[in-house]
């Protein structure tokens, strides 16, 4: 077998062993905890009645790894249970809203991506000149923002003193592409805003790294004009650490997105989590919990495929 | 020693935030409950900040905020200090199992961001400041874990550390008196970075209304309770937004003038 495929392989294994601890992680973990589930659902006043009829509907009263496996088993199935709160289906609660948060978290990607590699691209090429200050003063100030408190500035800014959209995010089945993209502009922007700066500062330092290979030295010794350096000789060296800077990145959208969607009321999946947060329903945050964490398990583990089908020396060992 | 602007812009504005914090009781102008004005009025001579949702003075919310935040995230950092660093240290000088053991399970929690887990352990809770920093503290705890366990993994090898064995003092007085005192600066410069991670985690908590609630006042809460001015034109929820903004920014610079400052004296990159 070729070796690149062996690592590959190797990879998606520890992706999915990671997985299944994560499960148990958000569902063991829970248990863990000191203190009564049931009462902390209900409260402190609750009558011993409720508490009793909780834990049954809970299952509580069978042992931890018993629910753990038949939890688990739903999961597989993609049955995911029903709400606390209103014995809705969860598996078809989250389906509604799984689409509104990728197109979310899309749309941000396709235009944060792009602009990173460039603004990286530009300040390595400029490294310490003022594009390069400029450019990373920006990028560290937003870097010590969290996500509500940009989202905040953004909605004033963009609101209120230059008033060119509107500060709530609807997205509704049935609304054309354009609507719904005109609709998410402002989440998008601070969300951009959010993972930016993170991306190319790490797409800066890939590339500053590569620049002091000796080949580079000899590139520019041939003559080479600065950018074409960067472009054919640094970049393609630098694909590797980029590409998984990019994928963490998006990884780090996911968290992102939990907290842009409460600011703006737009109606998906971390909107989903946060208020089910709030009414103790415990089932659907185990399952959304676990839908962000696979995704983000995800984009961890295609971080470090690709970075290993990006090595050239991986891929032709000797 | 010159100390670089930025590192003194840095150290002034967190010296203010904790002076701030500490004497809150005595520099806040009025009570953190009580209405004292009209709903979201502007800055005036009276109210130096506004006033906000329900009329309560902003600036004295402000300050009795700073003392709440800063409180729960120095609380929830000591705690992941403490822990990441002891279990870092030991299972570097351990190795084996204990390593191996230790490295997998930081590596699990590692693989889940921090507020997906912090959100499912808060969902069966008490919301109180006792559970919020217990949570905060142990998921920051695995980042300063992975830290001292390389940093001290390098000490470990050093023939001081192997005299010392050899000495056959035990487990803990290798860590705390060979291996703690060689890794310490390293890990002050870590120390502001976990803190500013605090009272990030702190504020989007209590921002999405999970974490410190009434009586106590935290920035992130102010946030969400004055949200809704803001498309109104009323500015209040950017005051508590800006001073977060503010507090990361300045403890980041005190930070990093750190770094370079250990990075140096280690004959790394110079200034």
């Amino acid at each position: 077998m070729h070796p690149v495929l062996i690592l590959v392989v190797q990879r998606l294994a520890l992706g999915l062993l990671l997985l299944l601890g994560v499960s148990a992680v958000v569902f063991l973990g829970v248990e863990a905890l000191p203190g009564d589930t049931a009462e902390a659902i209900l409260g402190q006043s609750a009558t011993p009645q409720a508490l009793e009829n909780l834990r049954e509907k809970l299952g509580l009263n069978e042992p931890a790894l018993t629910r753990y496996f038949s939890w688990l088993g739903g999961v597989l199935t993609g049955d995911l249970g029903v709400a606390l709160t209103n014995g809705a289906d969860i598996a078809t609660s989250i389906g509604q809203r799984l689409g509104n948060t990728l197109f979310l978290a899309g749309c941000a990607a396709a235009i944060s991506v792009p602009l990173a590699i460039l603004l990286g691209l530009v300040a390595a090429r400029y490294a310490g000149k003022w594009p390069d200050k400029v450019i990373s003063g920006i990028t560290l100030t937003t870097i010590s923002l969290p996500e509500f408190v940009a989202a905040y500035f953004v909605i004033f800014l963009l609101t209120q003193v230059f008033p060119i959209f509107q500060p709530v995010a609807m997205v509704f089945p049935g609304m054309t592409f354009w609507a719904k993209l005109n609709a998410v502009a402002l989440p998008v922007i601070v969300l951009v805003l959010v993972v930016l700066a993170h991306m190319m500062r790490m797409t800066r330092a890939a590339i500053l790294n590569v620049m002091q290979s000796a080949y580079i030295e000899t590139a520019e010794l041939k003559g080479l004009s600065p950018m074409t350096v960067i472009w054919r000789h640094a970049f393609p060296n630098a694909i590797a650490p980029v590409v998984s800077v990019v994928m963490l990145n998006l990884a780090y959208l996911v968290v992102g997105v939990v907290v842009v969607e409460v600011v703006f009321g737009y109606n998906a999946l971390g909107q989903y989590l946060v208020d089910h947060v709030s009414k103790r329903d415990l089932p659907v945050v185990q399952a959304v919990g676990l839908i962000f964490a696979a995704v983000y398990i995800f984009l961890n583990m295609l971080a470090d495929v690709i970075g290993i089908l990006a090595n050239p020396r991986l891929r032709h060992p000797k | 020693m010159r100390i670089p602007l930025s590192a003194l812009i840095g150290l002034t504005l967190t010296g203010i935030f904790l002076f701030t914090a500490v004497f809150a009781q005595l520099i806040a102008p009025y009570p953190i409950d009580s209405t004292v004005g009209g709903v979201w009025e502007g800055p005036s001579a009276k109210y130096w900040l506004g006033t906000d949702t329900i009329g309560r003075d902003i600036l004295s919310r402000l300050i009795y905020g700073a003392q709440v935040t800063i409180a729960v995230a120095l609380a929830s950092s000591i705690l992941a200090f403490s822990l990441g660093a002891f279990l870092g240290f030991l299972a570097a000088v351990k190795g084996g199992w204990v390593d191996q053991l230790l490295s997998r399970a930081v590596d699990l929690v590692m693989a889940i961001p921090s507020l997906i887990v912090a959100l499912v352990f808060l969902t069966v809770v008490e919301r109180n400041l006792f559970y919020l920093i217990l949570i905060m503290g142990i998921l920051d705890s695995t980042r300063v874990f992975r830290l001292s366990r390389a940093v001290a993994a390098d000490i470990a090898v050093m023939d001081y550390v192997e005299a010392a064995k050899l000495r056959g003092e035990k487990g803990t007085w290798v860590i705390f008196r060979e291996i703690l005192p060689n890794a310490l600066s390293p890990l002050v410069a870590e120390f502001g970075l976990r803190f500013i991670f605090a009272v990030l985690f702190i504020s989007t908590l209590s921002f999405l209304g999970l974490g410190i609630g009434p009586p106590l006042t935290d920035w992130g809460g102010m946030v969400k309770e004055n949200k809704d001015g803001l498309i109104y034109g009323k500015a209040a929820a950017l005051v508590p937004a800006a001073a977060i903004a503010a507090l990361a920014i300045s403890v980041n610079l005190v930070a990093d003038w750190i770094l370079t400052r250990t990075s140096s004296l280690k004959g790394g990159r110079g200034g």
